[in-house]
């Protein structure tokens, strides 16, 4: 979807208490399903489980498909994909002439409700974002774009999956160990009750590029203000 | 009382021989001692659920010690019928007591559950090193971190997540107790426990029925929903409470996760003989009520010599009573009356408001029978009203001047019946003019009074000092109480 671009308050300490711009951009409506995933591998055999070198995919890249190019009976297809690492990612992106998102433009879009750009203060929003959090990930995925779109017509970047972005390693400043822990983190970011946006970048704090996760997907970005 | 633990110390060096009394050259856990490098073959440290606290150690050597904990994110009961999904260490809240000596050396394993959506980490208070451990042990889902640190310094000690954002992973029941014995061992007694206050916060209500999820503003105000010993109202009570035998020495280790609230933690009926306060190595004697910090701890340790139900409790009481801090410590063993009498006189006393309960129970089955006269509301009515409500309107209805309106011969009470239901049900404060005199007082609702009781009260005091109406139904009452809205709490 077209994402007009606009002056953002980061909750990141980049750029502290000034606004930043986010350039206009496209974000891909759903978070990448198993069929879409299935369909790269099938054209891409180096990024297929077992020929992946552990480099790049821990091992347990797409675990949970019953096989190489079979990611399971077909209420799965329209699952996201997960545990995927972030070179996985990448190259899906790449090969649909893409990209990730970075963690700005990720965050920008994440903002918005059902009808403004920016929920943020709404405390519904937050709940609504902390009451996936307060569930464990053992149950199984709902298909995508099952709930409402927001304002931008971007589907499901709460209450589904974790997304991978661009710059997932590099939100934090690379000084700062305590920002991983304890009140660290909490003194640098902005809006000290944001904790629901918090709890997103201290998950993609704790990942190597090479790590997979059951709750972990992604979708792509391109840059331009037209759709392709 | 002669100081039992120097004694104790004293002893358990001399038989242990040169080896220990090196060690103890400096005072045993004043301050940090380094006993060298781990001796024997690396132990796996026996970790136990609460209220279970692992066997002493027996080990008069400092070891390797592995510890693997497992963290798990799980649905479980936190009051009867309510759900809550707690973030655990070892799957229980509080987490897995962990148990080693004081210089061993801890090779700590910290396994990320694959099924859990959330990176975690721990920080163990009883750690020397930035982060306690923290940063070394940040671990996503479906992964595991190692890392070793020396325990140095022998105490009772909180461990905890400390993931961004903490306050909530805390909150979700992430702590637990890491317990790092002197070189010579602990004092035996009979029982040792493991208890943990914790303070939770839920969307819904005090026992609202149905999965609850983390309520984030409540937590930023510090008003909890519950306050819980090892998180859940029935950890400790009915069959699991906890039991002792008349005349054993029970130690309690006894810690407080938060996130937010401090601790006034008591034993109803027991004085404590031992308490190490703050976790430290000093002890108070002879102490009513402890105080245990956020993220803190204390050994208590008391002997039990009459039998019955301890109640365990934060005696900031209403934590205890209205929102779950209780648990039981069962006794069971032969009566001592020297000590305690058990209840010698249980008479009648009512003092000058003698109440005529026979009325009460007269009228009671009288409607139980369909048969209720106004005349025997009136009578149970005027029992009740004896004893709840003259306190202030005064046995003759007439109030005091200026301060509590007249019921007697009253314009504002006659003239609406279910105005008049609602306030005594509701409770009323502010400004009213009662008989062209203005009133501004506070009358506390009164619904804690069954339907029938109110029923009775209202004919009474509509029929009494020169008041004329009809009789009030316990119906009547029953339709307002459920259409109206009440303060929370009122009802409890």
């Amino acid at each position: 979807m077209p994402i007009a671009g606009a002056e953002f308050r980061s909750a990141l300490p980049v750029g502290q208490q000034s606004p930043q711009l986010v350039r206009s951009f496209l974000l891909q409506q759903h978070a990448v399903t198993n069929a879409e995933f299935l369909a790269f591998v099938r054209a891409n055999p180096q990024w297929r489980r077992g020929a992946v070198p552990v480099v790049l995919a821990g091992g347990d890249y797409l675990a949970h498909w019953a096989g190489p190019l079979d990611p399971g009976p077909p209420g799965v297809d329209l699952q996201p994909v997960t545990r995927v690492s972030w070179f996985a990612a990448e190259a899906y992106c790449e090969a649909q002439a893409a990209r990730l998102p970075y963690w700005l433009e990720w965050e920008f879009v994440a903002a918005a409700g059902v009808r403004e750009r920016d929920a943020r203060s709404d405390p519904a929003w937050r709940q609504q974002i902390l009451d996936w959090y307060a569930h464990p990930a053992s149950a199984p995925l709902l298909p995508v774009e099952q709930r409402v779109a927001n304002v931008y017509g971007v589907y499901d970047l709460h209450g589904l999956v974790w997304e991978w972005v661009q710059d997932f390693n590099s939100l934090l400043p690379s000084d700062a160990d305590p920002e991983k822990f304890c009140g660290g983190a909490a003194q640098n970011l902005q809006q000290k009750e944001n904790y629901a946006i918090l709890m997103r970048i201290a998950l993609l704090g704790s990942l190597q590029a090479t790590d997979t996760g059951r709750a972990v997907g992604f979708r792509c970005a391109r840059d331009g203000e037209n759709a392709p | 009382m002669m100081p039992f633990s120097r004694l104790f110390f004293i002893c358990a060096f001399s038989s242990l021989g040169v080896a220990v009394m090196a060690e103890a050259a400096s005072p045993p856990g004043a301050q940090g001692g380094d006993f060298g490098p781990p001796r024997g073959a690396p132990i796996r440290a026996v970790l136990t659920s609460p209220p279970a606290v692992p066997p002493p150690l027996h080990r008069n050597y400092p070891a390797k010690v592995i510890v693997e904990l497992e963290v798990r994110e799980i649905q479980k009961e936190i009051s009867e019928g309510v759900t809550y999904t707690f973030w655990t260490f070892g799957g229980t809240t509080p987490g897995s007591f962990i148990r080693v000596r004081q210089g061993d050396t801890v090779e700590f394993h910290l396994k990320n559950h694959p099924d859990n959506k959330m990176p975690h980490n721990i920080d163990l208070h009883g750690v020397t090193g930035p982060g306690g451990g923290a940063a070394s042990s940040f671990t996503a889902p479906g992964h595991e971190s190692q890392f070793t640190f020396k325990a140095l310094n022998q105490g009772i000690y909180v461990y905890h997540c400390a993931t961004a954002p903490v306050g909530m992973h805390v909150g979700n029941g992430m702590y637990g107790l890491m317990l790092v014995e002197p070189p010579g061992g602990m004092k035996p007694v009979d029982h040792e426990y493991y208890v943990m206050q914790g303070d939770f916060y839920t969307v819904g209500k005090y026992r609202e029925r149905g999965h609850q999820d983390f309520d984030m503003q409540k937590a930023i105000d510090e008003k909890p929903t519950y306050v819980l010993f090892n998180g859940s109202e029935g950890a400790l009570v009915g069959e699991n409470a906890l039991k002792a035998k008349v005349g054993e020495t029970v130690r309690l280790f006894v810690g407080n996760g938060g996130p937010n609230l401090v601790s006034s933690f008591h034993v109803i009926g027991a004085i404590f003989d031992r308490v190490r306060y703050e976790g430290g190595v000093h002890e108070q004697e002879n102490v009513q009520t402890t105080l245990i910090p956020a993220g803190g701890a204390a050994i208590v340790e008391f002997h039990l010599r009459v039998p019955g139900s301890y109640v365990l409790v934060d005696h900031s009481i209403f934590r205890a009573f209205n929102k779950g801090a209780l648990a039981i410590l069962k006794a069971d063993g032969p009566e001592n009356k020297l000590v305690y009498s058990g209840k010698e006189v249980d008479s009648v006393y009512l003092g000058d408001k003698a109440a005529n309960l026979a009325a009460v129970s007269e009228a009671r089955s009288a409607e139980e029978r369909g048969t209720l006269t106004k005349e025997q509301q009136m009578k149970a009515g005027e029992s009740r009203f004896t004893g709840t409500c003259s306190v202030c309107h005064q046995a003759d209805g007439k109030g005091v001047a200026n301060v509590f309106p007249p019921l007697a011969g009253s314009d504002f009470l006659m003239a609406d019946k279910s105005r008049a239901i609602g306030i005594v049900l509701n409770g009323l404060s502010g400004k009213v003019t009662v008989n062209a005199n203005g009133y501004d007082s506070v009358m506390p609702p009164m619904s804690q009074l069954n339907d029938d009781e109110l029923a009775n009260i209202l004919t009474y005091v509509r029929n009494s000092w020169g008041n004329s109406g009809d009789a009030v139904s316990a119906e009547e009452v029953k339709a307002i109480r459920n259409s109206t809205r009440r303060a929370e709490g009122a009802a409890h």
